[in-house]
């Protein structure tokens, strides 16, 4: 349980916040028009359908507030660079921005269901009203005509018995508002199921872009001010006493004819400050495009994977972070995000591209086709975006676990590692790592090994062989692997990548693997990295969870997932 | 990230608007609204809207996933053979089952939606798609070695019974009975 609360408590108790700011809302809002006499002669209409619209109305304008904010890349970056006093805890959570976004897109998902439900009532419950179906007293409420002469003011949208609900809802700001806003709402979502997103990515990203049409209406659905409270007249209007004689309405002293006017539009209040935060991260990602990059250097390595050497004036990067690249001569709006495989003391960044789909096919035959030692085609970087691998020298020792492509952050992070010994460099905390590498196949990632051999060497030579403990392991191994392993067994080098430290096949036996960190290092903090699939995270989380000890002075494991 | 398959975005589509014919149909008809009938439609369109397109179709370049459970519902829709195989159906009918819910407010949205996601579908019959059902694969039992079905005829060769027997001396540091010798130089 403890354990549990080192690792999650932070997240759980954040969203116990933001679940019981919802609920407060929700409740506030519900009793304020439920109760408020200013709205007595409005529920004489519309029943409970009116708190129950209004509401989730609230909550809907506190979570369309939150939801730009977890998608502000570079102002989470700014964030996390300031927080480096505060701890990695708090860090932490800023990873967790694209759950949260989710999770605000779902509740607001949910309280535009319960609003609309609620205003579909409204809407027939005003018509029924003004024809007359629910009595005197509303009826006399609907007739109140908003005029100057008579000095009257209304209260019911619906001015004329041949106004439907659904005339209502599409003559009036409030209403054509509500209905644009809600269709774009369900089409951002249906294109942002898993499956759409993970296979056309475009799709979904273009669709998502209807948030502008989103924002837009949610700001001007109020400004009808169709929600209409009472106001205080001279004399005073009672009530209690004038509900029950509405025909002598203004000719009775107690009982002026009721002034009603709209209330002022709040939803802009909540929204604007956002709003604004997302146009400057737009704005700050279309500066960043325009800076000027150059080719240092083009690189095809074996196995389809292209290397790109770059060079962006001002361009500062950390360990394991990655940057949106943007080629207009394939596509003039697509940003795809690729993790930095140089180290932040080059003078350069590089990262290397697998073809994996259509974008990345082009490019590497767009570069394929380049004439010896020319430019590369015109290319736009945003970034760099910061990860969790900026944590690796913090901790004392560090498990990185790479999981086949995931495994590019870790050049990044072994790549500086070799710096900073070169150069001695106090600020490296860490002592140890461990370094886990799984593949299914070393297809593509012959470049990696090669880092491996060049970083193996380095080590031997300054006697650190402690230092970086590497373990390989070849999860889609095959007969003719096992034959070959046979014959030539041994070996000094493994026959697969060359490397000092054997192959091993099949997936590492995880349990055993964090009793020997843990039985090497008894008191240390151990910061668990990883970039690979979700199945691994959850069974690394478990066993971090597991092998912690509460008490401080013994083994302590964190769990780092990075996400894209 | 290859081509879209249009059919999968109308599919979703087309889920949600099930969800959402149902709903306004429901309030419509509970709350007793004018024009209550078209609520009614509502809902049974709604349910045959989502029972028809719960089952996910099998893409056709890359792993499909399944819905939980759709199996059953995967075997009703593939009786149907050609009329739910064809997105050009499925898009006439999505579209024919819209307009009775235009009538009403409360099932306004959800004519709307199936709307657009007819004619996302008919996007999708354009491109030259068609639902195919995801069966379970009845893998073929793996194939082991031939050889494993031929045991051995003879037993494998051994020393005489006078050699089998464990020296004495050697007992200790005898880990097995070595029957013949291992080392080259012998």
């Amino acid at each position: 349980m403890s354990n549990w609360i080192i690792n999650h408590g932070l997240s759980a108790f954040i969203l116990v916040v933001w679940m019981g700011i919802n609920i407060f809302l929700f409740v506030y809002y519900y009793l304020f028009y439920d109760q408020g006499p200013q709205f007595e002669y409005t529920r004489e209409l519309l029943g409970s359908a009116l708190p129950w619209a209004r509401a989730p109305a609230a909550v809907l304008n506190f979570n369309c507030m939150l939801i730009l904010l977890p998608v502000c890349r570079n102002l989470l970056s700014l964030l996390r660079g300031s927080f480096i006093c505060c701890g990695r805890t708090m860090r932490k959570q800023l990873d967790k921005n694209l759950t949260f976004h989710k999770l605000v897109a779902y509740m607001i998902a949910l309280m535009t269901a319960v609003h609309t439900v609620a205003h579909l009532l409204n809407a027939e419950w005003y018509t029924n009203s003004f024809q007359g179906l629910y009595g005197p007293l509303a009826s006399k409420l609907s007739m109140l005509d908003d005029s100057v002469e008579l000095n009257t003011t209304y209260l019911n949208p619906v001015r004329s018995n041949s106004t439907t609900p659904t005339l209502l809802v599409f003559t009036t700001i409030a209403g054509l508002t509500g209905v644009v806003i809600t269709l774009a709402l369900i089409l951002m979502i249906t294109s942002s199921m898993e499956v759409i997103r993970r296979s056309y990515f475009e799709v979904f990203w273009y669709t998502h872009h209807l948030f502008i049409i989103f924002f837009a209406g949610l700001v001007f659905h109020g400004a009808g001010r169709i929600v209409r409270s009472q106001q205080v007249t001279d004399p005073p209007h009672n009530n209690s006493f004038c509900e029950d004689q509405p025909e002598s309405w203004g000719n009775l002293t107690g009982c002026p004819i009721p002034q009603f006017a709209g209330g002022f539009p709040q939803t802009w209040r909540w929204v604007i400050g956002p709003m604004i935060i997302y146009l400057c991260e737009r704005l700050l990602r279309f500066i960043r495009y325009m800076q000027p990059v150059s080719y240092r250097k083009i690189v095809i390595r074996p196995s389809k994977v292209l290397e790109l050497q770059l060079v962006k004036p001002g361009f500062k990067m950390a360990v394991g972070q990655y940057v949106f690249l943007n080629c207009p001569a394939i596509s003039q709006l697509e940003w795809h995000p690729f993790t930095m495989t140089s180290a932040p003391e080059e003078d350069f960044f590089s990262v290397h591209i697998r073809s994996v789909g259509d974008w990345t096919e082009n490019l590497i035959k767009m570069v394929e086709n380049l004439p010896e030692g020319g430019q590369g085609p015109k290319m736009a970087v945003d970034g760099p975006f910061g990860t969790a691998s900026e944590d690796v020298f913090d901790y004392e020792v560090s498990m990185l676990v790479g999981a086949g492509i995931g495994v590019t952050p870790f050049a990044s992070i072994l790549k500086s590692i070799w710096y900073k010994f070169k150069d001695s460099d106090p600020k490296l905390r860490t002592k140890r790592i461990y370094f886990y590498w799984l593949c299914r196949e070393t297809y593509a990632f012959e470049w990696f090994a090669d880092l491996l051999q060049v970083l193996e060497r380095e080590m031997e030579e300054r006697g650190m062989r402690d230092f970086l403990t590497y373990k390989l392991y070849l999860t889609g191994w095959d007969q003719s692997h096992v034959n070959h392993a046979m014959v030539h067994f041994d070996k000094d080098t493994d026959i697969i990548t060359g490397l000092k430290q054997k192959t091993s096949y099949g997936r590492p036996n995880w349990d055993k693997e964090f009793e020997q960190v843990k039985q090497e290092n008894p008191s240390s903090v151990v910061g668990t990295f990883l970039c690979g699939p979700q199945a691994l995270a959850k069974d690394l989380e478990k066993k971090c969870v597991k092998y912690s000890d509460v008490d401080p002075r013994k083994t302590k494991f964190y769990f780092n997932k990075e996400n894209f | 990230m290859g081509k879209i398959e249009w059919a999968m975005w109308a599919n979703e589509q087309a889920l949600a608007a099930g969800l959402i014919y149902v709903t306004g149909g429901i309030v419509g008809v509970a709350g007793q609204f004018r024009g209550w009938q078209f609520a009614a439609f509502g809902i049974a369109a709604g349910v045959f809207v989502c029972l028809l397109e719960y089952p996910r179709s099998k893409r056709g370049k890359g792993t499909s996933v399944e819905r939980t459970g759709q199996y059953c519902f995967t075997v009703c829709v593939k009786a149907f053979g050609p009329l739910t195989r064809n997105y050009y159906v499925r898009a006439f009918l999505h579209a024919a089952l819209c307009v009775p819910g235009g009538f009403m407010l409360a099932t306004v949205l959800g004519c709307v939606c199936l709307g657009i996601a007819s004619l996302i579908y008919l996007s999708a019959a354009i491109h030259g798609e068609h639902w195919e059902p995801i069966l379970p694969r009845t893998e073929p039992p793996k194939r082991v070695g031939d050889s494993i079905k031929e045991p051995p005829q003879n037993p494998p060769p051994r020393p005489p019974p006078e050699l089998r027997r464990k020296k004495a001396d050697k007992l200790e540091t005898a880990a097995y009975d070595n029957p013949m010798s291992v080392t080259v130089n012998e």
